[in-house]
């Protein structure tokens, strides 16, 4: 009865049939709230078991559309990974989201949930994708389905918002992402992820390769590579529960996950690596990552930093994929997950503090560590995660992406991690410093914000902490995606 | 499709492709006499149902038995008229027949809303004979068939279109105007087959080609195809020469617009690749030439310059009338390849592009029927006032853009994928290009109808109207269309390249 085939189109019908019943108990918001937890719960365990058994790669035909294009699901540890990543900060955001929009008394709650559920199936769309055809698919249906949630507020700003929003990523998707997929079709006769890579088994020349990793590169606009990225600091019009599950994970890892994907399966590390735009396209990425942490440092909106902190971290993967080094990838891999949990849990303290003093710039929030020490104390270890310090999971990708620098001939872009590093210490620990040490400038706060709110950046921290621990497994799980390909001398 | 052939008593399954046309124009004089426009539609609706069900009997004879040539009153040809169908005639003439019943049944609400009560029934009787000539030039394998029909369709057409007038006196000039050209256009083609009889001494178009094959060309066989493919590309709405159809598309009853934007400039585009195809052939030099440098050239200038004029527009159905003429040129694009498979892919988005506009432009007609949208700013909060036809008005238009999940998606990848197999880098950028101003001119329709409020009257918000089903029904299908044959686009593809297959024998 129970079968691999079913628990892959259940990651998928999960969350949507989680949606149908938290549209149809709109009216009940305890049983609709029950509904996305028991979505969520119902989710991760099936994920939890696709995990398990994505070594031996089952796969799942949606539909067959026409005579050689496909919808199809195919599990692979990478895959496997990002749901995994997806669906479990779902619950904790889940919980986060309840007390969030009751804290806050947002409007419209029950769209706000049902389009966050579809998000999240599309987002496993994304993950279990078996070729770039069903990518694509499930990659457009994300952007449209979670464009009512960055304009939830409704107002003039929420709209200019969305605009850029929807402008941006679907702009790049149908201008660029689209023929790439297309050009991909025609030039190996399918999309399908293939270990090694597709177009390299096809023998395409390096050239071509190198044209279509630009439009890959740039046309996955929801990995936020600049120039692209301006739909990210423009989503954070949306309640914060959205830009922390969506604009930290499900979204933005949605496209860094799809270039490393793309990256894996489609060219394969050694066509990365002949293709002469590789290099060019990892100096961009490194330019994004320095840049967007300088401009981040002139943001005093919190929220505006994180997601200029979010653009820096995305490029990280970026960056790894186009070093091409197996170290390299999977340190880019292990950024999906690391970078995560770590930014979930700095948007979460960011949407408790707003739920408790209304405050959203940095330079108020003098002294509030003091009412909130357990807040303040996630959002410290999720700075200090993404800063790279250990014993946190953060810190590996950094050494990942460094020794696969070095092994891929780039030594230089050591230098960009590690100053990226110095000024993620230069933008996220002034709040931490604020916080706790400057004096408060009001009497006492007005009212401790909910338990569900502070909970869930709590239990994310730990994650990371936990995390750190557990990277024997996760290194052991996804070296076989890249070390096939190593050269002799890798590690 | 064996079933419906198999309801038929096999004399009278024969007898389809007669019975196609003869049906509707004999139909169309009942209607005229008819008292009143209920009446009027009744007459209107059996006709379209027939002639849908026979349209679909012949598609099915022709799939499964191959070319039918019909010799009207017994008289062989080249000498009498035959009604020739192949696979590509047939999928345009099922469209038609599918399409005029959907229209048809969405015209009852909408028509009694929009012309007055004591014209329904000759308007109905109009309608009925444009349809006749639509599926008349589609059928017939006759050169000189073809002109007759085609003006039997243009004037009845004027004349629907003026119909708006009740409405908007504009009608009367956008119908004048539309007159005019037509009229032009069809002089053009006139003037060509003549040329061709002269030069071949038949009408017959299957014998002018093979005559053509023998003797070879001149200068008059030359002329001749520069005044066709003018004459029906005007008919076509190929750009240059589709200045009449956004004030036709614009002013017309709602109904009309609906019935002309998913078979008008179809039938006129499916003429077009009959008279390059099986009359003149595509391997002689002008012929291929003219793929390129007038074709294809033409199709990238109308997705550019059309699409550019659609984001601009304030009127809802200019709008989406500019959005066709550009979608005109994507099948342009796709027939000037000169490949099967372009060919293949510019016929999959003829019939993905009527089924679209069928449904926005019946969306629009909704709109029209309960709150008078005419204006892009009239959409206003339509999402929260009418749910079901904002919903289905979406659907269709993230097709138009070519969003995954529709037929729009399926038509992009078969045009952009023939457009690579010829090695044509520039026309895939054309319609990358075009798609994404499709983006911002739907993306403007939509934004209006979802993010903005309706409008409120003294301090009241409009309540939610609930659209007759009459109108939902038709609307409903073409829009869950959209969304089916992207699961099942086997279904058209198949179809699209039996018929290119047809005329070009998969080359």
């Amino acid at each position: 009865m129970w079968s691999a085939e079913l628990s892959l189109a259940l990651a998928l019908t999960i969350p949507a049939v989680g949606g149908v019943f938290v549209a149809l108990l709109g009216n009940k918001p305890n049983l609709r709230e029950g509904a996305t937890l028991v979505s969520a719960v119902l989710l991760a365990i099936n994920v939890a078991y696709l995990v398990e058994i994505a070594p031996s790669e089952p796969t799942l035909v949606l539909a067959n559309i026409a005579p050689g294009l496909q919808l199809t699901f195919k599990l692979e540890p990478l895959g496997a990974i990002f749901a995994a990543v997806a669906s479990g900060l779902w619950i904790v955001n889940s919980l986060y989201s309840i007390g969030y929009m009751r804290g806050n008394n947002e409007k419209n709650q029950t769209r706000f949930y049902v389009c966050f559920c579809i998000a999240i199936a599309s987002a496993m769309g994304v993950a279990l994708s078996g070729n770039l055809l069903t990518m694509f698919l499930f990659y457009e249906v994300l952007s449209l389905s979670t464009y009512p949630l960055v304009t939830h507020k409704g107002d003039e700003n929420a709209k200019r918002g969305g605009k850029i929003y929807l402008t941006i990523l679907m702009g790049t998707s149908i201008g660029l992402f689209l023929p790439a997929v297309i050009a991909t079709h025609f030039l190996a006769g399918s999309t399908d992820f293939v270990a090694g890579g597709l177009l390299a088994l096809n023998d395409v020349q390096p050239m071509i390769a190198g044209i279509l990793l630009i439009m890959f590169a740039f046309g996955i606009g929801k990995a936020a590579l600049m120039p692209m990225h301006p739909w990210l600091p423009n989503a954070m019009v949306a309640p914060t529960p959205v830009s922390a599950l969506l604009h930290a994970v499900a979204v933005v890892k949605a496209g860094v996950f799809s270039i490393l994907k793309v990256g894996t399966y489609i060219f394969g590390p050694a066509l990365i690596a002949a293709a002469p735009s590789s290099e060019p396209l990892a100096w961009i990425a490194a330019i994004s990552i320095v840049l967007a942490s300088v401009v981040a440092i002139t943001k005093d909106n919190l929220k505006a930093r994180l997601a200029f902190s979010t653009v820096s971290q995305l490029s990280y993967v970026t960056l790894g994929v186009m070093l091409a080094s197996p170290l390299a990838m999977l340190g880019a891999a292990l950024q999906i997950i690391m970078h995560a949990w770590g930014k979930i849990t700095l948007f979460m303290s960011a949407g408790a503090i707003y739920t408790a003093t209304k405050k959203t710039e940095i330079s108020q929030m003098r002294g509030l560590g003091k009412y909130m020490p357990w807040l303040f104390g996630a959002y410290t270890v999720g700075a200090l995660s993404i800063i790279g310090l250990p014993p946190l999971g953060g810190s590996w990708p950094k050494l990942f992406l460094m020794q696969g620098a070095w092994d891929a001939g780039q030594a230089i872009m050591i230098v960009a991690l590690v100053a990226s590093s110095i000024l993620n210490v230069a933008y996220l620990l002034p709040l931490s410093a604020r916080g706790f040490f400057a004096p408060a400038d009001e009497a006492k706060l007005k009212k401790q914000p909910p338990a569900l709110v502070i909970l869930p950046p709590v239990i994310t921290a730990a994650g990371v902490i936990v995390l750190f621990f557990l990277i024997g497994p996760i290194r052991d799980y996804l070296e076989p995606v890249f070390m096939p390909l190593a050269s002799a001398g890798a590690l | 499709m064996d079933f419906l052939v198999n309801l038929l008593p096999s004399g009278l399954a024969h007898h389809a492709p007669a019975l196609v046309i003869v049906i509707p124009l004999v139909a169309a004089a009942v209607a005229a006499l008819m008292p009143n426009g209920r009446l009027g539609w009744i007459v209107a609706m059996v006709t379209a149902s027939l002639v849908a069900f026979f349209s679909l009997v012949v598609l099915g004879l022709v799939l499964s038995d191959g070319l039918i040539s019909y010799h009207m009153g017994g008289w062989e040809p080249p000498y009498g008229i035959e009604l020739r169908v192949d696979a590509l005639n047939a999928v345009v003439l099922a469209l038609v027949g599918v399409m005029g019943l959907l229209c048809v049944i969405f015209a009852l609400p909408s028509v009694g809303d929009e012309i007055e009560e004591g014209k329904q029934a000759l308007f109905y009787s109009a309608f009925l004979v444009a349809l006749a000539g639509l599926l008349g030039v589609t059928i017939t394998g006759d050169a000189f068939n073809v002109f007759v029909f085609l003006e039997i369709s243009s004037i009845s057409t004027y004349t629907i279109i003026a119909m708006g007038a009740g409405k908007d006196r504009r009608a009367l000039t956008a119908s004048y105007n539309y007159l005019i050209l037509g009229t032009i256009g069809a002089t053009f083609f006139v003037i060509g087959v003549g040329f061709l009889y002269m030069a071949t001494g038949s009408l017959n178009m299957a014998d002018i080609g093979q005559i053509l094959q023998e003797q070879g060309y001149n200068r008059v066989t030359q002329a001749a195809f520069a005044f066709i493919v003018v004459g029906l590309g005007l008919k076509a709405a190929m750009f240059p020469l589709h200045v009449w159809l956004p004030n036709a598309y614009a002013f017309a009853p709602n109904f009309v617009t609906a019935f002309l934007a998913s078979t008008a400039t179809k039938v006129a585009f499916y003429a077009l690749i009959r008279f390059l195809f099986s009359v003149f052939h595509p391997d002689v030099a002008f012929v291929e030439l003219s793929f390129t440098w007038v074709f294809a050239a033409v199709g990238v200038i109308a997705m550019m310059v059309a699409s550019s004029q659609a984001i601009f527009q304030t009127d809802a159905r200019r709008l989406l009338a500019y959005s066709s003429v550009a979608q005109v040129g994507y099948m342009m694009l796709g027939l000037g390849m000169g490949t099967a498979a372009g060919l293949s892919a510019g016929i999959l988005h003829l019939i993905n592009h009527a089924i679209m506009k069928g449904a926005l432009f019946m969306a629009l007609g909704a709109f029209a029927l309960h709150f008078g949208v005419r204006q892009i700013r009239d959409l206003n909060g339509l999402g929260r006032t009418m749910p079901a036809s904002a919903g289905a008005f979406t659907i269709a238009g993230l097709s138009l853009v070519g969003v995954p999940l529709t037929i729009g998606f399926t038509s992009k990848w078969y045009l952009i994928t023939a457009a690579l197999e010829r090695g044509w880098w520039w026309a895939v950028a054309a319609l990358i290009i075009s798609s994404l101003m499709a983006l911002a001119y739907v993306a403007r329709m939509l934004s209006a109808i979802w993010m903005e409020s309706p409008p409120e009257h003294h301090g009241a918000k409009p309540a939610a109207r609930h659209a007759f089903y009459m109108v939902l029904v038709p609307m409903g299908i073409l829009a869950f269309a959209n969304l089916y044959f992207f699961f099942h686009a086997d279904v058209l593809v198949g179809l699209a390249e039996a018929a290119a297959n047809a005329v070009t024998g998969g080359h």
